[in-house]
């Protein structure tokens, strides 16, 4: 069995801890300022809609353009978000994504990605 | 139908608050199953070893940076490019650690070190909503969203994808394509506790989207995560609005009586919690 690319996993693994330690190890971030504090907090709720807008709604063509995605995954991906603002439940809000996308591709409806 | 209220944050149980973590959870345990299993049939068709491909799952540990090098490699792109690729994807997660740090600052340093390295998007999102609900650190918390929803599914799946392969139905015809923008952006509404919160998150996604269609996906997550924070700092907090959220987070408000620290003093814990008495 080939490990030729287990040192290309090690590299990536290298390069990736520091983003996810040097916060985490270094001293001090509990003692910032104010609005360094405020800035944190609002890290969560943007980056997480960020992930969310992106992945729904930019892909990238077979050249490696990005370009903006019109699709049913909107629809799905909005019902989650409403069932979570309305019923505060991810699980259910999920199923219902999942579901109604599965669906409308069985039917033909929804292109497959 | 009627909104139901969020409630405060810091004012949770925590035996609450892990109910809620174990459902919510569920939902991730499928995206990373999901997602873990086409990347292990992705490196199996670009002719990693399972190995190979499972040693990336646990070493790197970060989903689109593993689908970018099966990529790469496939198309014969140098090391060097894929683990500069590899290091822009995943800028990210500092600021994921940045957001966690106040709230594990009091746990060992071996810990944190361990903690860090299976810090995700989908562990930090299901963390920091933990955390906030309860006020504080849960570390018994920290490792269900990390490693029971998310390292262990994926790495599961990524062995099942890259032996199994081709006996497998797309898992876009279930609707796993759309698990994972759904938790991120059902996760980021449990976090908006108020105005500056909703700000941000509307200008992180459109920033974001922006961003990434004028240069790259990644950069527009990037910038997204970047710029909504101050947008949402700009932002004033409707009057009389619970802005509770980031004293609680970072620490008591000076003069506000109901404001309470997050950090638990050496020894002390919420009396609803199961980890009291244990050694």
């Amino acid at each position: 069995m080939s490990t030729a690319l287990i040192p290309l996993a090690i590299l990536m693994g290298l390069v990736t801890y520091p983003f996810r330690a040097v916060p985490l190890l270094a001293p001090g971030f509990e003692r910032l300022p104010e609005r360094a504090k405020l800035y944190l907090r609002l890290v969560g709720p943007s980056v997480l809609a960020a992930l969310a807008a992106v992945d729904t709604k930019v892909i990238k063509n077979d050249a490696g353009q990005p370009f903006f995605r019109v699709g049913w995954e909107w629809l799905a991906v909005g019902l989650c978000i409403a069932i979570v603002a309305m019923r505060r439940s991810l699980l259910i809000g999920l199923v219902l994504a999942a579901g109604s996308i599965a669906v409308l591709r069985a039917l033909g409806v929804a292109p497959l990605p | 139908m009627a909104a139901r209220a969020q409630p405060a944050p810091g004012t949770m149980s925590l035996a609450d608050s892990r109910r809620r973590l174990l459902t919510d959870s569920l939902g991730i345990m499928a995206s990373a199953s999901g997602f873990g299993l086409v990347y292990g049939l992705s490196a199996r068709a670009a002719g990693f070893s399972p190995l190979e491909a499972s040693a990336m799952s646990v070493i790197v540990f970060a989903g689109a940076s593993q689908f970018v090098a099966v990529g790469y490699v496939l198309g014969g792109f140098s090391w060097l490019a894929i683990v500069l690729l590899t290091a822009f994807l995943n800028a990210r997660h500092l600021l994921y650690a940045a957001a966690l740090a106040p709230f594990v600052a009091d746990q060992p340093r071996p810990l944190r070190a361990v903690m860090a390295h299976v810090l995700t998007d989908e562990a930090f999102a299901l963390a920091i909503a933990h955390f906030r609900r309860i006020g504080r650190a849960d570390v018994r918390g920290y490792w269900m969203g990390a490693i029971i929803s998310t390292f262990i599914p994926w790495n599961l799946a990524t062995i099942v994808g890259v032996t199994v392969g081709g006996s497998i139905p797309d898992p876009s015809r279930f609707g796993l394509d759309v698990i994972f923008p759904a938790a991120m952006g059902g996760l980021a509404v449990g976090l908006i506790t108020g105005r500056r919160e909703l700000v941000a998150a509307i200008s992180g996604a459109v920033i974001g989207v922006a961003i990434g269609l004028a240069w790259d996906p990644a950069a527009g997550i990037i910038a997204g995560g970047i710029v909504g924070p101050f947008v949402g700092m700009a932002a004033r907090p409707r009057a009389g609005e619970n802005d509770r959220a980031g004293q609680l987070a970072f620490g008591p408000e000076q003069g506000h009586e109901h404001a309470m620290p997050y950090f638990p003093q050496g020894g002390e814990h919420a009396p609803d919690d199961p980890e009291a008495g244990l050694p």
